[in-house]
């Protein structure tokens, strides 16, 4: 097998940073929805009809959604092992939660409607919430620790060593990522329900959707003057091989403040994704008021891809930066797979991809249309 | 039982796999089945194909959302508790993972949604081709799973990279062609195929004891067993025992499965029964079958089988020769630049380098394999032998549960045949008192399998106590809790509503293409009928 070497190592390690960000772009935009339907659930439907309105809007899709988690998962683990040995150990308990929290998400879906008692789906309600909730939190948690950097070390033998705790994860900073994962979440759940449900639902879900494009709005703001005032940057201090073997500790590393900021001085046009994620979230606030619902959600998309680009553009060629150890941070250069295995999983993913998106587009455009009372009294298998 | 990380991590992965393994096998043989019955509706037109389909379809999904919640651990679990394990052969094992979800995941999970949602939005042939991408996604999702641990079983096609202290790719297309994966994908979803049969042939045995929905139960029935038939009989014999001579370990476990404990002449004999003893290396009131274990081993008559002790003597030299490596790499790594490297030190490593994962055996009882005493190697070649109690019990227990699946399916084939389907009470009985067998052959192959790799993660690469995280106790105590309480909260659920929903049996159902106008009634033109 020569054929990887039609493509530079150093090309593939960026191709798939970038498909790192299509494939978390992809979750957030295709399960955001979802999770931020789930955290609606209690609010936006009232009555029992109601509240099987919601979960219908997502009944049919949520399950292919949701492997866009799944994929994340087991492609970050092909293309960049350390990156997911080290997230998931050291974010264990974290973790925990949101597996927690999510495999309670399709036993919702699935088994909510299939009792009539009301205690039974008040109780799947709550789980559902909790479902779309935990993990719109922790994941912004989450991305808030990594841009602060992760206290976890490398011993020789590249054995991680994780030294914080849970606890220390809920730092100020993290919160207030997490805070505006939950609100950019729910600003696109509410979208998708004001296309996909009419009257009463419609109406709050409009009304929530407001509030909560509103709150991305600030969040985003705050979250960025946040970066800027508190969170110290890193920065590569030695010379590192863009196309040598992937060895974390061949480097030394130093923290800087304002260092997060350095590629948009060096490369302006990165702006485009900040400013993407604000005028996404500002076109959201008048598609809601236009009543334009297609467009509506096509614009909270737009703001989800400019706030996570921003996040990976601010810290390229980080992806992992070390507290404890700076040194051993993760980047780009140093965390990938072999050059073999980046290009038979690009090869792979430039097979399969398309074909995902468009059997997907065809599932959507078959189930096009809002969901109505009919959907849910109608057929027998509507949850 | 010590309840260090180790342990404790694969307990969780072991309670967190099982029961994943309880919804797999029937997602991947009901799915099947519903394509075929499916089938039969849009050739044949007839709507009873439709309600049966419905009928086990609803069955299906409640089986298959516990599937799908419990895989979502699964696929995080192994960065979560086994992060050495993850940055060490995830080059090679995290690829069929991401290729799972491309190729079998987004399929399954996209179609699923239209086959529950789209009877009424599809055209007959339309929602068949979703049925049909359902099946096909499950099953390979199960091919890919089973190329990933196939590689774990016997880690071909890959190198260990002394910069980048992990194993690497070197040609993926021997990982893919794996003939260990190969040949656990074929048992593995037989099996699937048979708890399905098992399944539907069960419920619909209930039914006709029941004297309730009789036209469903029955074709249900005859289709359960045709496929049941042909499901056991290559689930038995196409058992993964092709792969036990791959390599040294699986020949281990070939031995302990046997209570083989000595090397005997070709072609060996089969231990019937017996009570292996792990203290006195010996297998007490052994029931031998001549010959019989070399032809199933071996295919041969010549091919000799070796014992459990010759191969923990192969071991210990293993060992010997893996801390020579294990050295020889630390040179290695102390070495600024590779060109500062002793010469002597790689000429070392590329002679012993295939031994190292031996040496990393030693890391149970020091930290640095070097500074480990002969008692300490001795015990380490031991531990190579996996408890042969349990895999010898397993394992029979399995294959009795096999022979009698075949002969169950091949009597209710037969009865179909003859069109004597419920006319006697016993054999149907006997179909519904047999629903548990097959998940309890399932578990306890998984057992045979996962635990008799034991102790290795990958096998002679990586050693299950050089694979962990680094945690507290206090967390893997917490995980293990919280995925005890909340899976058997699930499945109290699960089984009620599967419970509840076999009570309400198939319900009427409308034709949309014949719904309430009398031309409906006239009869339909069965072209495409066999």
């Amino acid at each position: 097998m020569i054929l990887h070497t039609l493509l530079d190592y150093d090309t593939l390690r960026v191709i798939w940073w970038l498909l790192l960000g299509v494939l978390l772009i992809g979750f957030a935009v295709m399960d955001g929805f979802d999770l931020g339907v789930g955290m609606l659930l209690p609010f936006a439907g009232k009555t029992d009809l109601e509240r099987r309105i919601v979960i219908n809007t997502i009944g049919p899709v949520w399950e292919g959604n949701q492997v866009w988690l799944i994929l994340g998962g087991g492609a970050i683990f092909a293309a960049w092992p350390p990156l997911y040995a080290v997230s998931f150990s050291g974010f264990y308990l974290a973790m925990f939660a949101i597996l927690a929290a999510l495999i309670l998400r399709p036993v919702g879906f699935k088994y909510r409607s299939k009792r009539e008692s009301a205690t039974w789906r008040r109780n799947w309600d709550r789980a559902l919430f909790i479902g779309g909730f935990v993990p719109a939190l922790i994941f912004g948690v989450a991305v808030g620790n990594v841009l602060q950097g992760v206290p976890f070390r490398l011993g020789s033998d590249l054995r991680i060593f994780y030294d914080g705790t849970f606890f220390g994860l809920l730092n100020p900073f993290a919160l207030l990522c997490g805070l505006l994962s939950v609100a950019m979440l729910t600003m696109h759940g509410a979208n998708w329900l004001v296309l996909k449900s009419s009257g009463e639902v419609a109406g709050r879900a409009r009304r929530f959707g407001t509030i909560a494009t509103l709150a991305t709005i600030t969040l985003y703001a705050l979250g960025g003057i946040a970066l800027w005032l508190f969170v110290d940057g890193y920065r590569i201090t030695s010379a590192i091989s863009t196309t040598g073997p992937s060895n974390p500790l061949a480097k030394t590393v130093d923290v800087s403040a304002g260092a997060w900021f350095a590629n948009y001085a060096a490369h302006p046009w990165m702006i485009a994704a900040p400013v993407l994620g604000f005028l996404g979230a500002v076109l959201v606030l008048w598609g809601l008021r236009a009543r334009r619902e297609v467009a509506t959600l096509l614009f909270s998309k737009l703001s989800i891809f400019g706030i996570i680009a921003s996040v990976g553009l601010s810290m390229f060629p980080f992806i992992l930066p070390s507290t404890a150890q700076p040194g051993a941070s993760l980047t780009v250069w140093d965390a990938s797979s072999s050059h073999m295995t980046l290009f038979i999983m690009l090869v792979v993913t430039v097979i399969f991809l398309p074909l995902i998106v468009a059997y997907t587009a065809w599932a959507y455009k078959l189930l096009w249309g809002k969901v109505d009372e009919d959907d849910i009294t109608g057929g027998g298998h509507a949850y | 039982m010590e309840f260090d990380i180790v342990t404790l991590s694969r307990l969780q992965f072991a309670l967190t796999a099982l029961y994943h393994f309880l919804f797999v096998p029937l997602t991947l043989g009901l799915s099947v089945l519903l394509a075929a019955m499916e089938t039969v509706y849009v050739m044949t037109g007839r709507p009873i194909w439709r309600q049966m389909t419905k009928f086990w379809g609803t069955l299906f999904g409640i089986n298959f959302v516990l599937g799908v919640a419990t895989g979502i651990v699964m696929e995080f679990q192994f960065g979560m508790n086994w992060s050495y394990y993850s940055h060490y052969v995830g080059d090679i094992f995290g690829a069929p993972l991401a290729i799972e979800g491309l190729m079998a995941f987004f399929l399954e999970a996209t179609f699923v949604g239209l086959f529950f949602f789209g009877w009424d939005k599809m055209s007959k042939v339309g929602h068949l081709f979703a049925t049909y991408c359902v099946a096909i996604g499950s099953n390979f999702s199960a091919l890919w799973i089973l190329i990933a641990n196939g590689w774990m079983q016997h880690p071909v096609g890959a190198q260990f990279n002394p910069d980048t202290m992990r194993m690497e790719v070197i040609d993926f297309f021997e990982v893919l062609f794996n003939p260990v994966a190969q040949a656990r994908f074929v048992h593995t979803v037989s099996a699937g195929y048979l708890t399905a049969s098992v399944f539907v042939l069960g419920v619909s045995a209930w039914y006709l004891l029941k004297g309730c929905h009789i036209a469903i139960a029955k074709r249900s029935m005859t289709i359960a067993a045709s496929f049941g038939l042909l499901a056991s009989i290559s689930a038995v014999i196409l058992g993964d025992e092709g792969g036990y001579l791959a390599t040294e370990h699986q020949k281990m476990k070939l031995a302990a499965i046997e209570g083989m404990w000595e090397t005997e002449p070709a072609p060996a004999s089969f231990t019937l029964i017996g009570i292996p003893d792990m203290e006195a290396r010996t297998t007490h009131y052994a029931v031998h079958i001549p010959w019989v274990m070399g032809l199933i081993g071996t295919r041969s008559l010549t091919t000799v089988i070796p014992g459990i002790s010759e191969l923990e003597a192969h071991a210990e030299t293993r060992i010997r020769s893996g801390l020579l490596a294990y050295d020889a790499l630390q040179e290695y790594r102390a070495a600024p630049t590779r060109e500062a490297v002793p010469p002597e030190a790689i000429e070392i490593f590329e002679r012993h380098g295939d031994d190292l994962g031996y040496a990393l055996l030693l890391m149970k009882y020091v930290d640095d394999p070097r500074r480990a005493s002969e008692e300490q190697i001795r015990a380490a070649a031991w531990d190579t032998v996996p408890h042969v109690p349990t895999l010898f019990w397993s394992f029979r227990i399995m294959v009795a549960i096999g022979f009698f699946n075949v002969a169950l399916m091949g009597f209710f084939v037969v009865l179909a045949a003859r069109r004597k389907l419920g006319i006697s009470r016993w054999p149907l009985k006997i179909a519904v008192a047999s629903l548990a067998l097959p998940w309890i052959a399932a578990e306890l192959g998984w057992i045979t399998a996962e635990f008799g790799r034991q102790p290795w993660a990958i096998e002679g690469v990586l050693p299950t106590v050089a694979a962990v995280s680094d945690m507290t106790v206090t967390s893997l105590l917490i995980t293990i809790a919280g995925f005890t309480l909340l899976y058997t909260v699930l499945i109290v659920i699960e089984m009620r509503l599967m419970l509840a929903a076999i009570r309400k049996g198939p319900q009427p159902d409308h034709d949309p293409e014949m719904p309430l106008a009398p031309k409906a009634l006239a009869p339909r033109n069965p072209v495409a009928a066999e």
